[in-house]
C-alpha cells in the first residue's frame, strides 16, 4: 500500500512512548537484586497489573492485525476465538489450575512438570516451549519490521534491529517486571489508540446496523470483494451471526468449520492448551503477590478479553462493509506488489491489444503473479487505448483490479483512512507497542525457562544466585538475537495466523492432556506423561502429513503445497486450513490422553503421595476462601464471567 | 515492586493528551476527521485518564496499602 506520511506530532508521540518504556526499565533496575526479582518478579505484583499483563502478553502481532484480517474474512464468527477459544479456558485456569501452579511454588510451568512427574517431561516441555516462544517472538518482530517498511518506508533490517534494540534496553534492565509494566502500558495504548478508529469507522459506515446490513451483501456474494472464488455464496447472516453459519455445517460458513471442530478442537483442546499451559501467560499469574491474587489474575484478564472483539474484530467487518459502498472509494488492500512489478505491469497494459482482452488479462496477470479481475483489466486497456493514461492512472487501475487481498493490511488501511496527524501517531504507536511487547513477553518467558529449566537444571546446578542473575541477563540478549533470526525465517511465510495455530497445535494440543491427567489423576506416572506427550506431538505431525485441504489439491488430486499437509498421503481432506488445524488438535489431544492413561496404568509411579501433595487435586487440601468477600471468590467470579460470556454468544447468535 | 505503575502510565498519557489537545487546537483543520476534531476530543479524554491515574498513584503514595 502507499506509504503514510508522518508529521512531527506523530513522531513526538512515538518518541514519548519509547522514552517511557525505556525509562520504566531503567527505574526498575535498582530493584533487581536477585535472579528471582529479575526472572519471576519475586511474587510481588498487584492483581490488576498481573491481570492486564496476562491479557497483554497475548496481545501481540497476532491479535490486532490478525483479528482485523479475520474480521474481514469471516465476520463476527471470529469472536469465537475469544468467547469459545479463550474465556472458558481462562476461567478454568483461575479456579482449578492456579492453586497447583502457585501453591507448588514452581518458578515455571516446566518446573511444575518436574515436580509432578520427572526430569524427562520437564526437558521435553522446556525445550519445546523455548523453541516455540522464540518463534512467536520472531513472528512478532518480522510483522513489525514489514509494517514499518511498507507503511513508513523504513528499511526492514533497520526497523527490525532498532525495535529489537529498544526491547533489549528495557528488558535487560528491569527483567520480567519491566515486561509486565510495559505490557500494561501497551494495553491502555491499544484500547485508547484504536477505540477512536473503531468509532470513526462505525460512523463512516452509518452505524452498527448499517454495517450488518452491508455485510449481508458481502455474505451472498463474497467474490465481489475477492473474499472467495466466484460462485461461492452463503446465507446473508454468514458475516453477522456467530453460531448459525457454523451450526449449518462447514460448507455454509466462510471459515469452513463444523461445530464439533469449533467446540472441541478450538474451544477445548487449542484454547485450554494455550491458556492453561503456556508459560508466557501463566508466568504473569505466577508473579502475583498471593494465592488469591494469582487465581484472580486470569479472571481480571477475562473481562477486557471478552469485550476485545469490539475493538479488534469490528474493524475488519467495517472494512468489508465499506467495500460495498462505492462512494467511499475503499477496497480491502490488494496483495502487495513491488514497485518493479508494478512498472512491468504498466508496460504490459500499454503493450496490450484492446481487441484481445483475454490475452491482455493473462499478460497482466502473469506479470503480477496474482489473480486479476478480468473486466477491470479489459476496461483499463480499453481506456488506455482510447486516451493515453498517465502511469499513475494505469497503476491505480491495476491496483484496483488485483483480485487477491492482503488481509493483514486491513487495520492499517483503516488507520490511514480515518486518523489525522496526531491520532495517527497514537494508533501507530499502539501497533508498535503491541508488537514490541509481544517480543518482550516471549523473551522474558524464554529467559526464565532457559535459565531455570535448562541451564540450572542440566548444565550448572548449585551455583550462587548471583550466577543465575547474570545468566538471566545474558540469556536476555541471546533470546533477542535468536528472535531476530526467527524473524528473518518468518519473513518467508505470509499468513502468520494459520502458521502459529499449526505450530501451537502440534505442541500444545497434546500438552493439555498431560496437565489434565497430571493435575487431576494421581495415578499418572512420569513415563506415561513423557511417552504420551511425545506420542501426542508425533501424532500431530503424522496427522498433518496425512491430511490436507480440498483447495490444496490440483485437478489430478496431487498436493500443491506440502507445507499445508498431505505430503505423505492424503487420507482425509478438509474444507479449510482452519478446520484441518482444529481436527489436528482434537486428534493429538485424544492420542496423548489415551497413551498417557494406558502407559500410566502399566508403569509404576516414582512419586509417593507425600511428594505429590499440593500438585494433584485429590492430594491437595481444598482452598477455603472464607476470609474474602463473596464477590472476590474466584469460583463466584468465574461463574459470573461465564454467564456474561454466554449472554454475549446469544446476542450475536 | 517499588515503582507504582500508575506513575508512568499517568505521566505518559497526560503528556500525549496535552500533545494531542494542543495539536487539535493549533491545527484545527488538519485534525478533522469525519467532521469531528478528533485530536482535540481524544486529547482531552487521554488527559483526563492520565491525570486520573496520577491522582490514584498520589493518593496511595500518601497511604500505602498495609502489607
Amino acid at each position: 500500500m502507499q506509504p503514510i506520511q508522518l508529521h512531527h506530532i506523530d513522531y513526538l508521540i512515538l518518541i514519548a512512548y519509547v522514552a517511557f518504556v525505556i525509562g520504566i526499565g531503567w527505574t526498575l533496575a535498582r530493584y533487581m537484586k536477585t535472579s528471582s526479582d529479575f526472572l519471576t518478579s519475586a511474587r510481588s505484583i498487584p492483581t490488576w497489573v498481573t491481570g492486564l499483563a496476562f491479557i497483554s502478553a497475548n496481545l501481540g502481532a497476532l491479535e490486532l492485525v490478525g483479528m482485523a484480517a479475520s474480521g474481514a474474512k469471516y465476520g463476527i464468527s471470529t469472536a469465537h476465538f475469544y468467547w469459545v477459544g479463550a474465556i472458558p479456558a481462562m476461567i478454568f485456569l483461575a479456579v482449578f489450575m492456579m492453586p497447583f501452579y502457585y501453591g507448588s511454588k514452581a518458578r515455571s510451568v516446566p518446573e511444575y512438570l518436574k515436580m509432578r512427574f520427572d526430569e524427562r517431561v520437564r526437558a521435553l516441555n522446556s525445550v519445546a516451549f523455548a523453541v516455540m516462544t522464540i518463534f512467536a517472538s520472531g513472528i512478532s518482530m518480522n510483522a513489525l519490521a514489514k509494517l514499518l517498511n511498507q507503511l513508513l518506508g523504513w528499511n526492514y533490517n533497520v526497523a527490525l534491529w532498532v525495535c529489537s534494540g529498544v526491547v533489549l534496553l528495557y528488558v535487560l534492565k528491569g527483567g520480567l517486571t519491566s515486561a509486565i509494566y510495559t505490557e500494561v502500558l501497551q494495553f491502555f495504548m491499544i484500547v485508547l489508540g484504536f477505540a477512536p478508529v473503531v468509532y470513526l469507522g462505525l460512523k463512516d459506515v452509518g452505524g452498527w446496523h448499517a454495517m450488518n446490513h452491508s455485510l449481508q451483501t458481502v455474505a451472498v456474494n463474497p467474490s465481489a470483494l475477492y473474499l472467495k472464488d466466484a460462485g461461492i455464496t452463503y446465507a446473508p447472516n454468514a458475516w453477522t451471526s456467530a453460531w448459525q453459519p457454523v451450526l449449518a455445517g462447514s460448507a455454509n460458513n466462510p471459515m469452513g468449520v463444523d461445530w464439533f471442530a469449533m467446540i472441541f478442537g478450538l474451544g477445548f483442546v487449542l484454547s485450554f492448551g494455550y491458556w492453561c499451559t503456556n508459560f508466557l501467560v501463566v508466568q504473569r499469574a505466577m508473579a502475583a503477590k498471593n494465592m488469591t491474587a494469582a487465581r484472580n489474575t486470569p479472571l481480571v484478564a477475562a473481562v477486557p478479553k471478552m469485550f476485545f472483539p469490539f475493538l479488534v474484530i469490528v474493524p475488519g467487518m467495517i472494512a468489508a462493509a465499506l467495500c460495498t459502498m462505492p462512494d467511499k472509494g475503499y477496497r480491502i488492500p490488494p496483495a502487495i506488489i513491488s514497485q518493479e512489478t508494478y512498472a512491468q505491469a504498466i508496460d504490459a497494459v500499454k503493450a496490450a491489444n484492446p481487441a484481445d482482452s483475454v490475452a491482455a488479462v493473462k499478460a497482466v496477470g502473469d506479470v503480477l503473479g496474482k489473480k486479476v479481475a478480468a473486466d477491470k483489466i479489459a476496461s483499463l486497456v480499453a481506456a488506455n487505448a482510447a486516451s493515453k493514461l498517465t502511469d499513475a492512472q494505469i497503476k491505480q487501475g491495476i491496483y484496483n483490479s488485483i483480485a487477491e487481498n492482503d488481509y493483514d493490511g486491513v487495520i492499517l488501511s483503516l488507520v490511514k483512512k480515518y486518523c489525522p496527524p496526531g491520532l495517527l501517531g497514537l494508533a501507530l504507536t499502539a501497533l508498535l507497542a503491541s508488537f514490541m511487547s509481544g517480543m518482550a513477553g516471549n523473551v522474558t518467558a524464554f529467559n526464565t525457562v532457559f535459565t531455570y529449566d535448562l541451564y540450572q537444571a542440566y548444565f550448572a546446578k548449585g551455583k550462587s544466585d548471583h550466577h543465575y542473575f547474570i545468566t538471566g541477563k545474558v540469556i536476555t540478549v541471546v533470546g533477542i538475537v535468536l528472535s531476530i533470526g526467527a524473524a528473518y525465517f518468518a519473513s518467508m511465510y505470509n499468513n502468520c495466523m494459520d502458521i502459529i495455530q499449526l505450530v501451537f497445535g502440534f505442541v500444545n494440543a497434546p500438552l493439555f492432556a498431560t496437565f489434565l491427567l497430571g493435575m487431576f489423576w494421581k495415578r499418572t506416572t512420569g513415563t506415561g506423561a513423557f511417552l504420551g506427550l511425545f506420542g501426542g506431538i508425533a501424532s500431530s505431525a503424522l496427522f498433518h502429513a496425512l491430511t490436507t485441504t480440498g483447495s490444496n489439491l490440483d485437478a489430478a488430486g496431487h498436493v500443491v503445497n506440502g507445507m499445508k499437509g498431505g505430503y505423505l498421503a492424503v487420507v482425509s481432506k478438509f474444507p479449510s486450513e482452519m478446520a484441518q488445524n482444529f481436527w489436528l488438535a482434537a486428534f493429538a489431544f485424544i492420542a496423548c490422553f489415551t497413551l498417557t492413561l494406558v502407559i500410566s496404568l502399566v508403569t509404576k509411579s516414582q512419586k509417593t503421595d507425600a511428594d505429590l501433595k499440593g500438585l494433584v487435586y485429590s492430594l491437595t487440601p481444598k482452598i477455603v476462601d472464607n476470609n474474602i468477600p463473596v464477590w472476590q471468590k474466584p469460583a463466584v467470579v468465574g461463574i459470573v464471567l461465564l454467564i456474561v460470556c454466554i449472554i454475549l454468544n446469544f446476542i450475536f447468535w | 515492586m517499588g515503582l507504582d505503575i500508575r506513575w508512568p502510565i499517568g505521566l505518559m498519557f497526560s503528556l500525549i493528551g496535552v500533545l494531542l489537545t494542543g495539536y487539535g487546537v493549533l491545527k484545527r483543520s488538519a485534525s478533522i476527521s469525519l467532521d469531528i476534531n478528533i485530536n482535540l476530543i481524544w486529547g482531552i479524554v487521554l488527559l483526563v485518564f492520565g491525570v486520573g491515574m496520577l491522582l490514584g498513584a498520589m493518593r496511595d503514595g500518601k497511604n500505602p496499602p498495609a502489607k
